[in-house]
């Protein structure tokens, strides 16, 4: 079989270049983890708290390959008619009509006219195994954890061999498998046979020099001192005990929006004003507003005037 | 491996000794490590390389560690064995360390209070092994409090509960199935009528699949409780026997998790491994905190799915009513059914005066006792009744 393979880092160093080139700032951990999953053609099983960047990875991993990126979002019930294919009912119908209409219907030529590829609306999955007879893409299965068990079943199997079997059309083969990123945000448990089969890896929200380091790259016209103490904020406002801690996303989206409003430091009203970006729980901003909330911002202001605090 | 000689082999040999050693302490330890993956563990080693510690430890963790739970235990480890290997030439603290039944050595063993459910504690295993040869002489009146029973009839009553039909309602899905009425599955439409020259004579149809609901259960076994909380856990067991998908948790001062502990099988051995893991038994109350961990903690994880939540306690509660009653409240958001089991109900004197729960009882669908068989009986078919809502 043709078809281009991927050129591969040779390192870890390597890789982490890669990703650094693609402002994805990775851990020596995760690096080594994406780096064995994509030496080892296994797929990446990426685990952690919604909003630290599981599926960031697939997308820089697609730009830093220079491939393809081919997602998945999984959701409750999801199966094969919108995992992997579908026929078009409809134009199948029409086409009945049609063939009936120039009266040469012959039922044996009939079916294997409507069952073709022409007819074939390719879902996530099979497109995956065909890109990858040209060159092999990055296949995003985005929070496994919301599909069903039977999905898993089906994903334990595709990951084995990566063909797919059309009962009209017959078995389509990946010769190179694709580059596999499954996420999940562990709102349930996903099975261990499916993870057994991956590389596994459990993202963290980052630390502070990380988060300043991600913040820093990636929002455009943040002055160095609102870096420090967005980060500062944020890092301060994850040891409060909330429902749902924010991640590293609300950060970036908070700190644009501290930009968009023209602003240089953080107080008090701003950060009232601008919560609903970080937290998106009423209960979790009622917990913040007040005292708590001056506390965080007058620790956050302190760490970016250059005090900075253990 | 096969051996090629040469001093650099002689390393290599070594490396893979280890590594295959390592594994087996780990797996010592109580993590699922496959035996397939050290196949995979010795390749990885191979291309990231034996320079950098911090790069040994990501390629052995992301290998044989797939649950989050497991990465502390595996940490621990990873600096137990490497450093015994590293400071010792020779291989004997590493098989003394490969024999070692587990690294992390369970704090709460020594200390827990051993609950043995049925069994009171100071019987000889003679006299238990009577009781469980003379089970059907036992007659276990329905309506006979539980605080009341004697260790015989506490196992009579925990035979019958496990014979209850524990049916919790269904949840239609997104998935179809194929069924006589309902919505043209126009696959099989097109399918089956090809044939026929394209006619539509056969119309196949498709509906909905219905699936249990799941079911989190969270049982107090604070003090207050402690009389019942014997039967409690046969209950949990005797659910979770039942194939319902179950997530259980207990509480008083502190939330724990013992869905594992039921799920990793072996009826009243599971129960004994749960009482040991589950220190909290029998400690103060402080149910909107627990519920607050519930919350924030778990909820997310399993509260899918639109679950029956089923909160067994008696309301007294040491913590701030009015946290209580948010987190209720909460957590009523969150599920399909919230019930509250009260033991105390029972009792015809008992009012549920304490404000905790008179502040939580407006989040709360059904308010029932638990406090005898007959309770139990009446809860089985009243979560029947819930059917698919």
């Amino acid at each position: 079989m043709g078809g281009d393979a991927l050129v591969l880092p040779a390192s870890v160093d390597e890789l982490q270049t890669l990703l650094e080139r693609e402002q994805y700032i990775a851990d020596r951990s995760l690096a080594v983890s994406i780096f064995l999953a994509l030496t080892l053609q296994r797929p990446l099983f990426l685990e952690g708290e919604a909003g630290v960047g599981k599926t960031e990875v697939a997308k820089v991993l697609a730009a830093a390959l220079r491939t393809q990126l081919i997602r998945l979002q999984c959701y409750e019930g999801l199966d094969i008619s919108h995992a992997v294919y579908e026929w078009n009912y409809s134009r199948q119908l029409l086409e009945i009509r049609l063939i009936e209409t120039a009266e040469t219907l012959d039922r044996t030529s009939a079916a294997r006219e409507l069952f073709t590829e022409a007819f074939l609306v390719k879902r996530p999955l099979l497109r995956a195994v065909e890109q990858a007879r040209v060159r092999p893409p990055v296949l995003l299965i985005d929070e496994i954890d919301r599909a069903d068990e039977e999905f898993e079943g089906y994903l334990l199997e595709l990951l084995s061999d990566f063909q797919i079997t059309i009962p009209e059309l017959g078995t389509i083969r990946a010769p190179r498998p694709p580059v596999v990123v499954i996420t999940s945000n562990r709102t349930r448990e996903v099975h261990d046979a499916l993870k057994r089969r991956c590389v596994y890896a459990w993202i963290d929200y980052p630390d502070f020099d990380k988060e300043h380091r991600i913040v820093s790259a990636k929002v455009p016209r943040l002055s160095a001192r609102l870096a420090e103490q967005v980060t500062a904020f944020v890092q301060d406002l994850r040891t409060v005990d909330l429902y749902k801690a924010s991640g590293i996303s609300e950060t970036l989206d908070w700190a644009a929006a501290l930009v968009a409003l023209n602003r240089e430091v953080l107080d008090v009203d701003v950060v009232n004003e601008t919560i609903g970006l970080l937290l998106k729980n009423q209960e979790d901003i009622e917990a913040v507003r007040g005292e708590r909330m001056q506390a965080i911002v007058a620790r956050a202001l302190a760490r970016g005037a250059g005090q900075t605090e253990p | 491996m096969t051996a090629r000689g040469g001093q650099l082999d002689q390393h290599a040999g070594a490396l893979v000794d280890n590594v295959l050693r390592f594994g087996r302490v780990l797996r010592a330890a109580g993590l699922d490590v496959h035996h397939g993956r050290m196949l995979d563990a010795l390749r990885a080693i191979e291309r990231v390389g034996v320079a950098r510690r911090t790069d040994v430890r990501a390629a052995l963790c992301c290998l044989l560690v797939h649950r989050h739970e497991d990465l502390a235990r595996f940490d621990e480890a990873f600096d137990l064995f490497f450093r015994a290997r590293s400071e010792s030439a020779g291989g004997l603290p590493l098989f003394s360390l490969g024999e070692r039944p587990r690294v992390v050595a369970n704090p709460a063993a020594g200390t827990a209070v051993t609950i043995e459910l049925g069994e009171h504690d100071a019987n000889s295993s003679a006299e238990s092994s009577r009781a469980v040869g003379a089970y059907s002489a036992v007659e276990v009146s329905r309506t006979k409090d539980f605080g009341e029973f004697t260790p015989a009839e506490l196992d009579r009553a925990r035979q019958l509960l496990a014979r209850l039909p524990w049916r919790l309602g269904m949840r239609r899905t997104r998935r179809w199935r194929r069924t006589p009425a309902g919505a043209l599955d126009l696959r099989r439409v097109l399918r089956r009528n090809l044939l026929r020259g394209g006619e539509l004579v056969d119309l196949p149809r498709r509906t909905r699949r219905a699936v249990p609901r799941p079911f989190v259960l969270i049982a107090d076994v604070s003090g207050s409780m402690d009389r019942y909380s014997r039967m409690l856990v046969h209950f949990l067991y005797g659910l979770s026997e039942h194939g319902r998908r179950v997530e259980s948790f207990v509480f008083a001062t502190r939330l724990t998790r013992v869905t594992r502990g039921l799920a990793r099988g072996g009826g009243t051995a599971a129960i004994g491994r749960l009482m040991r893991e589950v220190n909290d038994w029998g400690g103060g109350t402080r149910i909107g905190d627990a519920l607050r961990t519930f919350n924030t903690r778990w909820a997310r994880r399993v509260m899918r799915h639109g679950p029956v939540v089923l909160i067994v306690s008696d309301g007294w509660d040491r913590g701030d009513p009015a946290r209580l009653a948010a987190e209720v409240a909460r957590l009523h958001r969150q599920c399909h059914r919230l019930i509250w089991l009260n033991p105390l109900l029972g009792s015809s004197s008992y009012e549920p005066l304490t404000r905790g729960m008179q502040a939580a009882l407006r989040h709360v669908d059904d308010f029932l006792p638990a406090h005898n068989l007959a309770s139990l009986e009446q809860l089985a078919r009243h979560l029947n009744a819930i059917g698919t809502l």
